[in-house]
């Protein structure tokens, strides 16, 4: 396929594509806006083109949004806010930090981040995983709902902002506290604000809880799921899973389903 | 704690024409009617009566009247009924009061302080049963000017134009969640207005698959809690909302108690089944114009720049600035929800005093962005008591593109604005989730209900317009030379940008 042909209407845009491998092409963002970022992407996917590597990202919003037939994004710089909004059974992967917004009401699919986030990552996430090696901002995971066979998931490998779970409906976060030296906390408050449904796995103590939650030692099972999280996280991150895991968490848990039943007279 | 509340409602039954059918104790939802057997009499508790008449309809002899209870406080202009039973619900349960529907003061209606103009002698007025009559309406962004092309005899529009969803009115289903009403009431809005040739909105609640078919008349909401939101749904819908406020509960969130999140419930709004439906205030991705302008952008990439995106606001204060920043952010479609919009559920402080009329907020609106140049940028959507197609052609005449009604789609299936919505046992079947109750509602019947309600608006205001001798709702909108105002301050007048009656 040649690229002038890929790229139809927008031949400026064409110059910008490269074949790699069958079914395989690589984008230079620097310099594009995000709507040529994206419409690039979107011609592609129509092309059932399932891989991509975007080279030169400079902050351009909403990459993967609306995609149908790309598997796999890889990003190389940043990508701006919203990256993953609404996506759904792609898997992109950021060599870089990424900004606000990440995974926004996402309903499947995979964000790998090798470096920080911003704020809200996860917003309202329905399903699918986002894991950041380094820290996130504020209200990671606000929102998070579980629904049928969806569970989403979000693991963090250093420290959070505050409001960490806010009205988290289901799934799991795990905050696994790796740059904490010794007896150090997360700076992180309110965390589990509103909560009334999922789980948060966390290893090191936060600054403030909400008055949802309560704080319990794991269990068995909580064991289990949080042991397949990490060796999940290692291998993305290249890192030793026993390290990790040779530490102490604890569990956040809802009191309620029903967090604010008692507010009105009927 | 022995309660100081007195019933609302007395009911009486007339004995000579009850025979104890007990059609009245199984319409009932809030257990009034019972038989007693030893007695041979069908009997009542009056105290649970909230006047919803169900029963007064149903009962096949008209045995029953349902009255507002003559013994009441000894209330004054100031100490109100209402204050006075406010005050003792609140010390019996140290709780929140709750309503449903709209605000119920009347300070707030200008609708009814403004009458509409008519031709005699120096113009014709028309007569739309002989004359074409045009109330087709088209809302999205319009092009501030358009270039055509001239070829060998033909012309082509080379103007792009953005997305414009299409009515046959200017009328359209307001925003009601699935949820708040039954999934009967949903699928009577959603066959209306596919029927009519106009739109519902889902609400922020989710769209059943089972509905998925009326995507095309559907508008799909996306609020703060994101309920049922995912690629699948905004692809469905003919235009995306952004809901970020209503008028009945401006600046505060709503939620869905749990116990009404049925398994179907679960499933349309993507959450567990159980869990409480909580949305908060902010949608906490937009504390500015800017985050607003990336949420519409997010949904226009993920819908491929092929549908208007809305956005919802209720009116308060400062409402045109607000407006003018929403018209920047790149929405196609601004819809204002004044001070008496409804609600399934709200604090009954927070309805009753906060936000404006929306006939305030709909002509400072018009006005700000007419005077910004960028009216044309977004259409106007106008929410919040609107009654009839008086109330309709005045919205137009001040400025709006188009209306959204709720309640008065509600009392067209039947409803018969008890404001006990929150209850979630509405006799009428509507603002319930109970599969025995929302039965009452039988879609075929209540969605012919509802177009009727359309159809005879839309003569309605073909009359009106013909009466003005316009024969195109275009020449209507902003036509405020057609308005006049009954009553009011020169401020008021003003703000809404028509002279007095006899100038
Ligand atoms: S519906 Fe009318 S006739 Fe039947 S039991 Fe009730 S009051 Fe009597
Ligand atoms: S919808 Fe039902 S509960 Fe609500 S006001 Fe109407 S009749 Fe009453």
């Amino acid at each position: 396929m040649r690229v002038s042909n890929l790229c139809g209407g927008v031949n400026a845009l064409g110059s910008r594509v490269r074949r790699i491998d069958e079914g395989f092409f690589e984008v230079d963002a620097g310099g594009l806006r995000y709507k040529e970022l994206n419409t690039i992407l979107r011609i592609l996917d129509r092309r059932r083109i399932h891989r991509v590597r975007l080279i030169n990202v400079e902050g351009q919003r909403y990459i993967g949004t609306g995609l149908r037939n790309i598997s796999e994004i890889e990003v190389h710089g940043t990508p701006g806010n919203d990256m993953g909004a609404f996506m759904k059974g792609l898997k992109i992967t950021v060599y870089g930090n990424a900004q606000d917004g990440c995974g926004n009401t996402m309903s499947s699919g995979e964000i790998i981040i090798h470096g920080s986030a911003g704020d809200i990552l996860g917003y309202a996430m329905r399903g699918g995983k986002i894991m950041v090696k380094g820290d996130i901002g504020y209200r990671g995971g606000i929102h998070m709902k579980e629904y049928h066979n969806l569970k989403p998931i979000i693991v963090v490998g250093g420290s959070a902002g505050d409001f960490l779970g806010e009205y988290m409906a289901g799934g799991i976060i795990a905050l696994l506290g790796l740059n904490l030296d010794g007896g150090s906390a997360h700076e992180a408050r309110y965390v589990g604000t509103g909560m009334h449904g999922g789980v948060i796995y966390i290893h090191g103590e936060v600054r403030h809880k909400g008055g949802e939650v309560v704080e319990l030692d794991l269990e068995r099972g909580d064991r289990i799921v949080l042991e397949g999280l990490v060796m999940e996280f290692s291998r993305n991150f290249d890192m030793d899973p026993e390290e990790i895991l040779d530490r102490e968490y604890y569990k956040l848990l809802p009191f309620s389903k029903r967090p604010y039943g008692q507010l009105y007279a009927y | 704690m022995k309660s100081y509340m007195l019933p609302e409602f007395n009911v009486y039954r007339d004995l000579e024409r009850c025979v104890s059918c007990q059609v009245c104790v199984n319409q009932c939802t809030y257990m009034v009617h019972y038989y007693d057997e030893e007695e041979d009499l069908v009997k009542s508790r009056e105290e649970n009566c909230v006047g919803c008449l169900r029963c007064a309809m149903l009962c096949p002899t008209k045995a029953l009247k349902i009255v507002p209870n003559p013994t009441s406080y000894r209330e004054n202009h100031h100490w109100t009924r209402e204050s006075i039973s406010a005050i003792k619900v609140q010390a019996e349960s140290g709780g929140v009061i709750l309503t449903g529907m709209g605000c119920d003061k009347p300070q707030y209606t200008y609708w009814d302080r403004i009458v509409l103009n008519a031709s005699q002698v120096t113009n014709p007025s028309i007569d739309p049963l002989r004359e074409p009559m045009e109330i087709r309406t088209f809302l999205g962004k319009k092009p501030k000017e358009l270039s055509i092309e001239a070829g060998s005899g033909r012309y082509s529009l080379t103007t792009e134009l953005s997305p414009q969803l299409k009515l046959e009115m200017p009328i359209m289903f307001t925003a009601i969640s699935y949820g708040a009403v039954s999934f009967n009431v949903h699928e009577s809005l959603a066959m209306a207005a596919s029927e009519s040739g106009t739109y519902f909105n889902t609400g922020e609640g989710g769209l059943d698959r089972r509905l998925y078919r009326y995507g095309d008349h559907a508008i799909v909401q996306v609020a703060s809690g994101r309920f049922g939101v995912d690629p699948s749904y905004l692809e469905v819908g003919a235009a995306v909302e952004i809901k970020i406020g209503q008028g009945a509960k401006p600046g505060i969130g709503g939620h869905l108690p749990g116990e009404k999140v049925s398994r179907e419930i679960s499933r349309t709004r993507m959450i567990p089944k159980g869990t409480d439906a909580l949305s908060p205030a902010p949608q906490h991705d937009i504390y500015s114009i800017e985050d607003l302008s990336q949420l519409i952008y997010a949904i226009k990439e993920a819908t491929g720049y092929a549908k208007p995106v809305s956005v919802k606001i209720a009116a308060v204060h400062n409402s045109a600035a607000i407006a003018s920043g929403i018209v920047r952010a790149g929405a196609d479609i601004i819809a204002l929800d004044g001070i008496r919009g409804s609600t399934g559920a709200a604090p009954k402080i927070i309805r009753d005093n906060v936000g404006i009329p929306i006939e305030l907020a709909l002509a400072s609106v018009d006005q700000r962005l007419r005077d910004e140049g960028i009216r044309n940028e977004a259409s106007l959507v106008v929410a919040g008591g609107v009654r009839n197609s008086a109330d309709v052609v005045k919205a137009i005449a001040l400025g709006a593109d188009a209306v959204y009604i709720g309640t008065a789609a509600l009392i067209a299936i039947g409803c018969t604005v008890c404001q006990k919505c929150y209850m979630g046992r509405c006799p009428w079947g509507i603002a319930t989730t109970d599969p025995w109750i929302s039965k009452r509602v039988n879609p075929l019947i209540a969605s012919k209900r509802l177009s009727n309600l359309l159809r005879a608006w839309s003569l309605e205001i073909k009359e009106m317009m013909g009466g003005m001798g316009i024969n195109s709702i275009e020449s209507l909108r902003g036509n405020r030379e057609m308005l006049r105002g009954v009553g009011l301050t020169d401020k008021e007048l003003s703000i809404l940008g028509v002279r007095h009656a006899g100038e």
